[in-house]
């Protein structure tokens, strides 16, 4: 097996670009066993010998603090890679040696790239790459990874590791007088006994717990309770000492030291700087204007309107083409193939329902297009800056705003993207929350629904009842983080120490990278799970199919119709197309026919499974004046919220509504003595909150990484709506409002 | 004189002085390369004040007030 490099280093120093440029096609994306972290992995073909690079997450630190970083130490440890590229900003240099001390700490060997050299330059920083690497005893190469300077070096002293096998004593640092002689005691105890080191060295172990280390802790109880238990408490003892002398813990200690360290090395002639470090540079500039206290929000509203614009408008061409390819994929098969329950299934169930997931592919494009832009250019970060305060009220994190907004947040998204973009938030509480919210937003496919009841009944009002709807999508889904936040999703909000990295020029083979590893991955996942998922909607839409005594009396009444007619008159409509013009008793006959295979249709649907669900539910969905109807239509409305328009429309023996064209759907409704302005109001708010569209359910399951938080999505939503609709119609009912 | 960083002005320069919090959030303050006898600058405040912008080694990191309240910084 070619051997294996791990790319390690700060967020920010240049990771994934050193990756593309070391990797090029030759890569692919899964996720880390188990966990939601990417897992980035490929392969650097030079003169006949490869190697197996695999990007490790970014982190600052090997604690065990977040879920990247246990992720990356288990890979190093477990994995054991030959080497490990240590990718540091060059132009931040003893922030990001602070990962680099980790890695000797641990006896790792690594190869340092010192990346972004010309932004130090820029920055009138030097640093002399001979002396760090003399002090720290590893190769230290300078890199532009941009452009792929240094790439050729770097590679050539990773190799050299290899090929020579070399292995690296660990650095010890001295933690001072308090720590120093306890850690050898332990060290001693640790490796007497063989405690955890057939994984880790002795001493590393005796750091980790000195510093607390959640994950190590939890490791050596269950190992040997006894022995962990005499550790800790020489810790303790440390710790209290530490305490009441100083007023600090260990782990700050050991925190300083190891900065204390690197500051040795920094002031022996390994950089200097010509201005003063925290002088101003164009990036803070900008900085004053776009988080400016008037002109920030302002230019982030148009920012965000702006990428909204981009998402959906330009997507409409492609997402076009697309549903025009099906549509006619649908109509050749249903020429071709015979009619029949294959003939169904693959146009009504398959094309319909993949046809429906890859029709967002470039919808997603776009927006992850457009999100990698403001990511990779550092804009993201400042929204999440500008918007915590808001964001954290509801237990969640400034960078939320960019799924709700995608989601619909602005009315017209769509909460598959929308769920997907969570990704750039590293909290994973606030994280959750904020997928499970992001379907109440409105999206572009429950409009047709709100648009159709507000037509009919509320026609006058149009913009007042969008604003509400808009607003109330908000509100609920910012309370609702915030019930999630103190209940199944309880803890103390992540810390919200992060970096404002510098603004930077986005490398359009960077976005196209971004864009297309994310949507690929839609494509292949969603893809699979919902053609099963079709195919079961489908079959519940269609079976069990009505009594042949039923076909046949429906067939009758066409045959009756029939020979009403002269049959010339039948002949005429028989071999006319679609748009061949008909005298005015062809045309009359047609519709005719068309009311009874309507009404065959509705009567089928009626006899499905799903309509006999719609009626059972009939039983509950009462309270909230929701017939069986309208029951289906919901049903159907968790296939896509585009469904619920036409679905009503064949329950209403008017056949498949077109959702741009409702107009004899709303008369209906209108006239319908079940239906009111009251119903209407608790239907739409229903709409708003039930249960999220499969795809979306699906993305959620796959984002949290369990389908428990899918199935609770569906099923806290609709509970939710459902209450929340009964609320309206009882007390509505009770006060006679809003009735016809 | 020493004061709470949620309280420093605007640009004002000082020096950290202590860091009391440890778990979780004191491990992230110290990965982030803010450890006593480092010189930081505010930088800039949100829009509704919090969080705050903080320049140190070179770099900005921002952190919300009730995560400044363990830092306390030697101003002049
Ligand atoms: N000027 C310059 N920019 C770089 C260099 N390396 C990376 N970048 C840019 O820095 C930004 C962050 O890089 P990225 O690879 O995404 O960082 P990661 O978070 O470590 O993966 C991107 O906009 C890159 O184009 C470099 O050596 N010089």
């Amino acid at each position: 097996m070619a051997p294996t490099v791990a790319l390690a280093g700060n967020p920010n120093a240049g990771k994934t670009t050193l990756f593309n440029e070391l990797t090029g096609s030759r890569q692919h994306v899964g996720n880390y066993p188990g966990v939601t972290v990417e897992k980035k992995e490929g392969t650097y073909v030079r003169d006949g010998f490869r190697l197996h690079i695999v990007d490790l997450p970014g982190t600052y630190s090997l604690t065990a603090y977040s879920l990247e970083e246990v992720v990356a130490r288990d890979f190093l440890v477990n994995q054991k890679p030959e080497v490990v590229i240590n990718i540091v900003d060059a132009s931040n240099l003893d922030r990001n040696l602070y990962l680099a001390v980790q890695f000797l700490e641990m006896g790792i060997p690594i190869c340092i790239a010192l990346n972004m050299i010309d932004v130090a330059k820029k920055r009138g920083i030097k640093v002399n790459a001979e002396k760090l690497s003399s002090l720290l005893g590893v190769p230290v190469i300078p890199t532009v990874a941009r452009t792929g300077k240094g790439k050729k070096e770097l590679m050539d002293n990773a190799f050299q590791i290899i090929h020579e096998h070399q292995q690296l004593n660990p650095l010890k640092i001295s933690y001072g007088a308090d720590i120093d002689p306890v850690l050898v005691e332990m060290e001693k105890e640790i490796a007497q006994n063989h405690f955890l080191t057939d994984i880790y060295r002795a001493r590393w172990i005796a750091l980790k717990y000195m510093e607390n280390d959640e994950q190590i802790l939890t490791l050596g109880r269950k190992t040997d309770a006894d022995l962990s238990g005499r550790l800790e408490d020489q810790v303790n003892k440390v710790s209290r000492h530490l305490q009441n002398t100083l007023e600090t813990y260990p782990e700050a200690v050991i925190a300083d030291q190891r900065y204390g360290y690197i500051n040795s090395i920094m002031k022996q002639g390994v950089v200097h700087h010509k201005y003063d470090r925290n002088r101003l540079y164009s990036s803070d500039r900008i900085d004053k204007v776009l988080t400016n206290r008037f002109l920030g929000p302002l230019i982030m509203l148009a920012v965000i309107a702006g990428l909204y614009h981009f998402t959906f408008t330009y997507s409409k061409l492609p997402v076009g083409w697309l549903e025009s390819f099906f549509g006619w994929l649908a109509s050749t098969l249903s020429t071709v193939m015979p009619e029949g329950l294959l003939q169904s299934l693959i146009v009504s169930g398959i094309i319909d329902g993949v046809g429906g997931v890859l029709g967002f592919v470039p919808l997603i494009m776009f927006m992850f297009f457009g999100i990698a832009i403001l990511e990779d250019s550092g804009y993201l970060a400042r929204v999440a800056f500008m918007l915590d305060r808001i964001f954290r009220l509801f237990g969640l994190h400034g960078s939320s705003v960019m799924a709700f907004i995608v989601s619909g947040g602005i009315a017209g998204g769509c909460a598959v993207p929308g769920v997907m973009a969570t990704r750039t938030l590293k909290s994973p509480r606030e994280r959750l929350a904020t997928l499970l919210t992001v379907p109440f937003m409105n999206c572009g496919a429950k409009l047709p629904v709100f648009a159709l009841l507000i037509a009919t009944f509320f026609a006058k009002y149009e913009a007042v009842i969008m604003f509400l709807i808009t607003l109330g999508a908000w509100g609920g889904a910012l309370l609702v983080a915030k019930l999630l936040r103190i209940t199944v999703i309880k803890g103390a909000a992540t810390p919200f120490v992060m970096e404002l990295p510098p603004y930077r020029m986005p490398t359009f083979k960077g976005l196209a990278i971004h864009t297309w590893e994310r949507t690929w991955q839609y494509i292949k996942k969603a893809g699979t799970v919902i053609l099963g998922l079709s195919i079961v909607l489908w079959a519940m839409m269609t079976f069990p199919g009505l009594p042949d005594s039923t076909v046949a009396e429906f067939a009758k009444l066409r045959q009756d119709e029939m020979s009403r007619v002269p049959a010339g008159i039948v002949a005429q409509l028989e071999a006319s197309h679609e748009d061949t013009a008909l005298s005015d008793p062809a045309r009359n006959l047609k519709e005719r026919l068309q009311r009874i295979d309507a009404a065959e249709a509705e009567a089928g649907l009626r006899y499905s499974i799903a309509g006999r669900m719609g009626s059972a539910l009939e039983a509950v969905s009462k309270w909230a004046g929701f017939d069986w109807r309208t029951n289906i239509a919901l049903v159907g409305g968790f296939a896509a919220k585009e469904v619920v328009v036409s679905t009503l429309g064949t329950a209403y023996s008017l056949g498949a509504v077109d959702p741009e064209e409702t107009d004899s759907l709303s008369a209906t409704l209108a006239r319908d003595p079940a239906w009111s302005p009251l119903m209407a109001v608790g239907l739409i708010v229903f709409t708003m909150f039930y249960s999220p569209c499969f795809v979306s359910v699906i993305c959620i399951s796959r984002e949290s990484g369990s389908w428990k938080w899918g199935v609770f999505a569906m099923a806290f939503n609709t509970v939710l709506a459902f209450a929340l609709a009964v609320f309206i119609f009882q007390i509505g009912s009770i006060l006679g409002l809003l009735v016809k | 004189m020493r004061i709470n960083l949620r309280n420093m002005l605007d640009n004002q320069v000082g020096t950290i002085a202590s860091i009391k919090v440890s778990g979780e959030l004191g491990r992230r303050i110290r990965d982030m390369g803010l450890v006593p006898g480092i010189e930081i600058k505010i930088q800039g405040r949100a829009p509704l004040y919090d969080p705050v912008a903080v320049r140190v080694r070179g770099a900005t990191l921002t952190l919300r007030n009730n995560e400044a309240d363990y830092i306390e910084v030697e101003v002049e």
